[in-house]
């Protein structure tokens, strides 16, 4: 939310009459370490998909296709979880991918 | 119902992302599945607690479904009587009597197994056709990790702290899933966040029936059971190889144990993975690492033993 609202913009009741605007809180600034998607060794069996809290892995066709540094809050439970013996996702502290701080 | 994930993960995602629980919880996910076996024509009441504090923080909800917010004791009545203002339209012909909706009551153990008892029983005992969804993390963990009724003896809390007098909580767990099936109702499941199949299987199941349905899943809180973000699924599968919680169904009376592990783990390796049993590792004078392996030969024996009789009883009925 960029302003507060008036008084008179105020839906009555404080009812939040957006559904699922959550989406515009940002919490991938939570993030100490980051998942980093490895295509060529992923399986595409979607349980970092399925597990993933903060609903930040992106799937398109069925297919994993990467994550969303906006919203992942950093917990590594997709590594953790993704099969052993592929192994395609990694946590890396975000001070060594990124120069510029979190985006 | 088979659940296909390739499938789920076309539908649209109900529960949006930038919710506030902690990195590492595993709550939102058991959220995220229920939701993506509803579907859209659901509604969703949710007692007090983490995940209705973390997914509704003012003025941004992370639900995309209808939600009612109730009080600590009472989302399994509002839910009911959402379900039964909806008979009552569906009945004066202002809803098609085709449509169908779910009803989902979700609480945490607190709002369950102590605060929302009374409602949820009531409800159940009402026959309305509905879900109640039990996340069970051991304790009042929104609050700041206080026990509860669920909280396992030996296991310290904030206000069942491990000193020299004291070793963590004192008394035995509450057997919720047992107080459901008492209620003849006709489906109650207890699931863990560790294994998603089978948990998604039996939210198909539960909302299929006509009825009242109850699921009880285990839910680690890093927060609480001092762990690492991180190891949240593994917790909890864990939990299910020591057969400390065991996967089981209950469908109109007849037992089914949905997962047996193949090699047992002793439930010591399971206490070793959180630090709130740290200080019985380090000295258990009263023997309650021992104590807490007997409860659980015992209810294991006794649900294979319920499970053999339901069998049995299916054969005879099929005969």
């Amino acid at each position: 939310m960029s302003r507060l609202l008036t008084w008179k913009e105020m839906p009555i009741g404080g009812m939040i009459v957006k559904p699922g605007n959550s989406s515009e809180y940002k919490t991938g600034g939570w993030r100490t370490y980051r998942p980093v998607h490895n295509e060529d060794k992923c399986i595409h069996c979607l349980r970092c998909w399925i597990l993933c809290p903060d609903s930040a892995i992106l799937v398109k066709d069925g297919k994993m296709v990467g994550i969303d540094y906006d919203h992942c809050k950093g917990c590594g439970i997709c590594a953790r979880e993704c099969p052993p013996k592929c192994h395609a996702i990694e946590m890396k502290l975000e001070s060594e991918v990124q120069e510029h701080g979190p985006s | 119902m088979a659940v296909s994930l390739k499938k789920m993960s076309k539908n649209p995602e109900l529960l949006a992302a930038g919710h506030r629980s902690c990195g590492g919880c595993a709550a939102p996910a058991i959220l995220r599945q229920t939701l993506h076996v509803a579907g859209p024509n659901t509604v969703i009441g949710f007692a007090t607690g983490c995940m209705e504090v973390a997914t509704t923080i003012y003025p941004y909800t992370a639900w995309k479904v209808p939600y009612v917010h109730c009080a600590f004791e009472n989302s399994a009545s509002t839910i009911s009587g959402v379900e039964a203002a909806y008979r009552a339209l569906k009945r004066r012909g202002r809803i098609p009597e085709d449509k169908k909706m779910n009803f989902i009551a979700f609480g945490g153990d607190g709002g369950t197994y102590d605060i929302g008892f009374q409602a949820l029983s009531g409800a159940l005992e009402r026959g309305h056709n509905m879900l109640y969804i039990c996340y069970d993390n051991n304790a009042y963990m929104n609050t700041g990790i206080q026990r509860s009724s669920v909280t396992p003896r030996g296991a310290a809390t904030n206000t069942s702290p491990a000193g020299s007098v004291i070793r963590g909580k004192q008394q035995a767990r509450k057997d919720l899933t047992a107080c459901m099936v008492a209620h003849n109702i006709p489906y109650v499941a207890q699931a863990s966040v560790s294994n998603h199949m089978d948990f998604m299987k039996k939210v198909g199941k539960a909302l299929d029936i006509d009825g009242p349905a109850f699921i009880n899943i285990m839910q680690p809180c890093y927060r609480g059971w001092r762990h690492k973000p991180e190891d949240s699924i593994e917790v909890a599968r864990v939990g299910v190889e020591t057969r400390y919680w065991p996967l089981f169904e209950v469908e109109n009376g007849r037992w089914k144990v949905n997962y047996k592990p193949k090699e047992v783990v002793p439930v010591e390796e399971w206490f070793k993975l959180q630090g709130r049993f740290k200080h019985l590792l380090a000295e258990d004078k009263e023997g309650v690492i021992q104590w807490h392996q007997e409860q659980i030969e015992h209810a294991w024996s006794q649900l294979l033993k319920r499970e053999a009789e339901s069998k049995e009883e299916g054969q005879k009925e099929a005969e």
